[in-house]
């Protein structure tokens, strides 16, 4: 098993046991889910929705050469800078290049997935710079030098005490522990900080082809104030972050805060196609987008998961995971957690070092079914498993099937095997979850069903007297 | 080869094995080309016809977002609600940009005004109680209103003063997302601002418990005046 396999097993069972942790996440995820609704109810046609949404996704990635080069050569024209970066690494270097050479002192931050993907707050601290999360969520995961529990609501694990006593400890100011109080509080630090900070650093959820733009959503007005004030922008996002047209957006923008939010639309969606133009008073002098591969071409060469490529980072999935909801965020350890993560990070960080994530779902479906951009999820986990397990065959599964198999396959050795499970688990019930019980690693936390009294063949002879 | 030239190679030689078209399963053929503003208008949530319809569903957006939606009879109105709003919140100045509805506006409000279309301090624009300016449209099907850097005010005035101020004429409310993607590529097609936003409801977070927290980092409080 995997440093990190092991590792989640270990942080999957303590959070699982973990009451009050359990309760948190049910009630936050709870109330989302009535939102959720609400908003999907307004929609004529909400599963059109989606297949339209999976059809715009689609031409942009099975065209994506084509859609890149156009955003580009558009944000070109206008006077942007654009890097292109095949790893991590790359990118890491291209932002504190530019970090650099514009002598920043600090820079300002609003939420990007990407840059968590890419470390790259560490890679700016260890440069000098100093970084400031200004997404509320990410402010205080930051404070407590802690990665986002979930790609949409970074902090959905802590309660508001918490946060009061984070708020405390690191900024010696938390007059209550009332969200509204703790929110202003965070305003008055990070205003600071967007009048100081010299370099503005983004995300992106969409890229416009057409019109070289890139889109900008968000609630609080963090992401409008890190791309209006400081001197230098920088954008960095994934190439699979391209759609086709402008008018796209006029559906993925409202599907996106649907079920990313339970929103009908969020309440800022900016887009940015430029630097300051001619004739505009204020923004930026300099913009510049890093477009980041990190082994995203390598999932696109896979055909049949290539659709994980149209994912939003909506996070839906991630909501209405049974998994997710018990072990919680941190335990996947890796920057996409819940199904998708579980399809992509394998596919984008090695097979076998993470393909307990592929395993750690029921394959109940609810994933597949919550995507706004039909991703077949649920699919793409058993593809994962079957992967792995072609390329690096385990031993006792090999041989544990090979016993099986010709008992399932044989009336007589199935018959002998389903009566003497009968009559042994008769006894079951002294051993049932204790150490010497053979089917400890299963009973330990489950029940085991009870063989039937007679097989449906025994049943139907039976009934045909 | 650069790096360019590299990601892109990768992604052509990845592209000569096609995928399966989303749908297609299930032997349903594929429409020709992308979704159409008919296709999306059938699918996104339905807005009436008339003005009143489109009116009254952006103030029922409006009030769920907790926004300030005021339908005015005439521009003296207008005025006068303006005056009242710089009263009850003691405004000793805004912060505005030149246009046809801002002029006579701040002009009626007899206040200083901190013009933002030409260069400007952004700490004095962070010490006005309150950012006036005009829109491109309003959004009855979202209550949302759209803005861009050369329609209103470059990029801060929007966000940064603690109450933001929108003035929109009545034939700026459009229906729908479609219509109002579809007027920003009319109207600014050849040269598109640097900055387009989509503003929907105050500045807001729910990132402590998921309670809801107005003024997270923009407005606390976003008045539209329609007139």
């Amino acid at each position: 098993m995997s440093a990190s396999a092991s590792q989640f097993k270990r942080d999957a069972a303590r959070l699982t046991a973990d009451l009050r942790h359990r309760a948190l996440i049910q009630t936050a995820l709870g109330n989302y889910e009535i939102k959720r609704d609400e908003k999907k109810a307004l929609f004529q046609d909400y599963d059109g929705a989606r297949q339209l949404a999976a059809e715009i996704k689609w031409e942009a990635i099975n065209r994506l050469d084509r859609h890149l080069e156009q955003f580009v050569r558009e944000l070109e024209t206008r006077g942007t800078k654009v890097h292109w970066a095949t790893t991590a690494r790359q990118a890491c270097d291209i932002i504190v290049g530019i970090a650099r050479s514009r002598r920043a002192r600090s820079i300002v931050k609003s939420k990007a997935m990407t840059a968590e993907e890419i470390h790259l707050n560490a890679a700016l601290e260890q440069a000098g710079f100093e970084v400031v999360e200004s997404d509320l969520g990410e402010f205080i995961v930051q404070l407590r030098d802690e990665p986002p529990y979930h790609i949409v609501f970074p902090a959905m694990h802590l309660t508001r005490g918490e946060i009061q006593r984070t708020f405390k400890d690191k900024l010696h100011d938390a007059p209550s522990d009332n969200p509204e109080a703790l929110t202003m509080v965070a305003r008055r630090v990070l205003r600071q900080k967007y009048v100081q900070a010299d370099i503005g650093l983004t995300g992106a959820n969409f890229a416009v082809a057409e019109t070289g733009m890139i889109s900008v959503t968000e609630n609080e007005g963090n992401a409008r104030l890190t791309a209006a004030l400081p001197k230098t922008m920088i954008t960095l996002l994934g190439i699979e972050k391209i759609v086709p047209r402008l008018d796209d957006l006029a559906l993925l923008l409202p599907m996106l805060a649907t079920v990313g939010a339970g929103q009908l639309i969020s309440g800022y969606n900016t887009l940015y196609g430029g630097p300051r133009q001619p004739g505009e008073s204020d923004g930026p002098e300099e913009f510049h987008v890093v477009l980041l591969d990190n082994n995203r071409t390598a999932l696109l060469a896979n055909a049949e998961q290539r659709d994980a490529l149209h994912c939003i980072r909506c996070g839906s999935c991630l909501n209405v995971c049974p998994i997710y909801r018990h072990v919680g965020g941190h335990s996947y350890a890796t920057t996409y957690p819940g199904p998708i993560g579980g399809v992509i990070t394998p596919n984008l960080r090695g097979l076998q070092d993470w393909k307990h994530l592929s395993y750690s779902s029921s394959l109940c479906g609810a994933c597949t079914e919550a995507c706004p951009v039909k991703i077949d999820l649920a699919h793409h986990l058993l593809q994962n498993r079957r992967n792995a397990s072609r390329r690096k065959p385990i031993w006792w599964q090999k041989i544990a099937f090979k016993l099986f198999a010709p008992v399932a396959n044989g009336r007589i050795p199935w018959m002998l095997v389903t009566k003497g499970g009968r009559f042994g688990q008769r006894f079951h019930g002294l051993i049932k979850g204790t150490r010497i019980d053979p089917a400890y690693c299963w009973t330990r936390t489950r029940d085991v069903p009870r063989i039937a009294k007679q097989s449906f063949k025994e049943w139907w002879r039976e009934t045909r007297k | 080869m650069n790096e360019r030239e590299h990601i892109l190679a990768r992604i052509r030689e990845a592209l000569t094995i096609s995928a399966p078209v989303p749908g297609s399963h299930d032997g349903r053929p594929r429409r020709n080309g992308l979704p159409t503003s008919a296709d999306q208008r059938r699918v996104l949530p339905a807005v009436g016809d008339s003005f009143d319809a489109r009116a009254s569903l952006f103030a029922r957006n409006a009030a769920d977002l907790h926004a300030e939606f005021k339908l005015l009879a005439n521009p003296c109105d207008l005025a006068a609600e303006l005056k009242r709003l710089a009263a009850a919140e003691q405004w000793d100045r805004v912060a505005s940009h030149r246009g046809a509805l801002t002029d006579p506006a701040c002009a009626a409000l007899g206040l200083p005004v901190l013009l933002t279309d030409e260069p400007y301090d952004k700490t004095e624009l962070e010490r006005c109680p309150a950012g006036l300016c005009a829109c491109d449209a309003l959004v009855a099907q979202t209550g949302s209103v759209l803005v861009t850097s050369r329609s209103a005010g470059g990029r801060a005035l929007s966000v940064l003063p603690p109450h933001h101020v929108v003035l929109a004429r009545r034939d700026q409310l459009v229906a729908d997302l479609p219509e109002a993607f579809a007027l920003l590529r009319s109207k600014y097609g050849a040269d598109y601002p640097s900055m387009i936003s989509l503003i929907t409801g105050p500045s807001r977070t729910g990132d402590i418990e998921r309670i809801i927290v107005l003024g997270a980092h923009g407005p606390r409080q976003l008045t539209i005046l329609c007139f």
